[in-house]
């Protein structure tokens, strides 16, 4: 089985008895509210998805993270991972002390042991992690209306919060036993948050040729106005797994957290959480969580480069399309025949026919998937 | 971009093959081919320090089989 980053499983979910304890004093603990985003990340560092994490990012950890794409102890990690708090409440905050983190709705969710207490620079944050400062980059408009002062040190979680879909939840330890069982040794882990088209599934078969298993890996949280809702995503894979793939040889679960849409660093974020759930690989496509123009199409595959450490390899796929000569799948580097034979998988294309409420053709998506998005009210995030 | 260093020593000989080498590849200097082979070859001792207990393991079965992942 591939190590998990950094060697060790990261667990910093509270015993019973040390949850009772923290939950006796959460009166007298100064108590930092986080919206759900952050509670994803609190429950990821917790249960190994973030390994070798153990908390926010201290300053070095931060300051190494945006200048190298490592950690301070050379790991890479390439998307900062800190708990954001205003300076006010930073003033009450000291080094040495314990903050209760809790959700929206006020219920306590995990402890925050503070180490480190900055200030940072949200438009160096913007550039180096998004390499852009335009607000209207979803990534930094959210980084930009982060508070002053960052907090870092271990955490831990109480407990995990339920979401609507905990059938698909799983966490590393769970999918590397789940592949031990399944007697996968090579496992292709493919991150999504759309529903799937005939591209997609033409890249996942052509990964599993190579490999024993296939982890579809949705990312279920915050994305942007117009991207699928996560139920539909769900939905549509159910559908897609149970008409056209072996039970035995693919598998899906969920990863609950944001999109971030930092291209070519979240490329290199995705790989290290999929190695944690214990893939030996991962399929890198073209404009990988891109969003906009804002990333060259092939800039989350070629960083890579500068990772021979990571561990997990990545399989990298150009974009593929529908030829209507050699009636099949086909690339730039199969195909003999020109672009007026081709069918592109424009996500944008099979979305303005669904919203219509029109079946897209089947060379684009598996109609019993395209009734499956149909049968939802409104499949699009609001 | 704000980086750390520190000077490592090698051969003449070698830093001088390495110059050849490098000359039109993606390497801007000695360091940074290096650094890459270096963590190349520190990845690949890589340990799996991961242990599960029996009871641990048989908990995660069960949850298995209990949402159909296993038989």
């Amino acid at each position: 089985m591939i190590p998990p980053h950094g060697g060790q499983l990261v667990n910093r979910l509270a015993e019973p008895g040390r949850k009772a304890e923290i939950l006796s004093r959460s009166d007298e603990l100064v108590s930092i509210v986080i919206d759900p985003d952050l509670v994803s990340d609190l429950e990821n560092i917790a249960t190994g998805v973030y390994s070798p994490l153990t908390g926010f990012l201290n300053r070095a950890d931060f300051r190494s993270v945006l200048n190298q794409m490592r950690l301070s102890n050379d790991l890479p990690w390439t998307i900062p991972i800190v708990i954001d708090v205003d300076r006010e409440l930073a003033g009450k905050i000291k080094p040495g002390q314990e903050v209760l983190l809790k959700t929206e709705e006020m219920k306590p969710v995990g402890v925050l042991m503070v180490e480190d207490r900055y200030e940072y620079d949200r438009e160096e944050f913007s550039q180096k992690v998004y390499g852009t400062t335009d607000p209207r980059h979803p990534g930094v408009g959210r980084v930009l209306a982060m508070k002053e002062v960052l907090l870092g040190g271990p955490v831990e979680l109480l407990e995990l919060e339920p979401t609507p879909y905990d059938r698909y939840r799983l966490s590393p330890k769970e999918t590397r036993i789940l592949f031990r069982e399944k007697g996968w040794k090579t496992v292709v882990g493919f991150q999504t948050r759309n529903t799937p088209h005939l591209g997609h599934e033409y890249v996942q078969k052509a990964a599993l040729t190579f490999t024993d298993g296939l982890f579809i890996n949705p990312v279920i949280g915050r994305k942007k106005k117009g991207d699928f809702r996560d139920e539909v995503i769900l939905a549509s894979y159910e559908e897609l797994i149970r008409h056209y793939y072996l039970r035995e040889r693919a598998v899906m679960a969920i990863l609950k957290m944001e999109m971030r849409y930092a291209g070519p660093r979240e490329a290199i974020h995705h790989a290290i959480i999929r190695k944690n759930f214990g893939c030996t690989h991962i399929i890198i496509g073209r404009d990988h969580a891109g969003v906009g123009n804002y990333y060259h199409p092939y800039a989350a595959q070629e960083i890579f480069e500068e990772f021979p450490d990571l561990g997990i390899v990545p399989l990298f796929f150009k974009s593929f399309f529908f030829c209507k000569k050699c009636g099949s799948i086909e690339n730039e580097k199969t195909c003999p025949h020109d672009s007026s034979s081709h069918i592109q998988f424009s996500g944008t294309r099979i979305r303005d026919l669904l919203v219509k409420g029109e079946i897209p053709p089947p060379e684009l998506m598996r109609p019993e998937v395209a009734r499956i998005i149909l049968s939802f009210d409104n499949p699009f995030n609001d | 971009m704000e980086k750390e260093f520190t000077p490592v020593s090698i051969p003449t000989s070698l830093y001088k093959k390495i110059e050849e080498k490098i000359k039109g590849t993606e390497f801007s200097s000695v360091s940074s081919y290096v650094t890459k082979v270096l963590r190349e070859s520190l990845s690949k001792n890589e340990e799996n320090k991961e242990v599960f207990s029996a009871e641990e393991e048989e908990k995660i079965k069960e949850r298995l089989k209990a949402l159909g992942y296993i038989d």
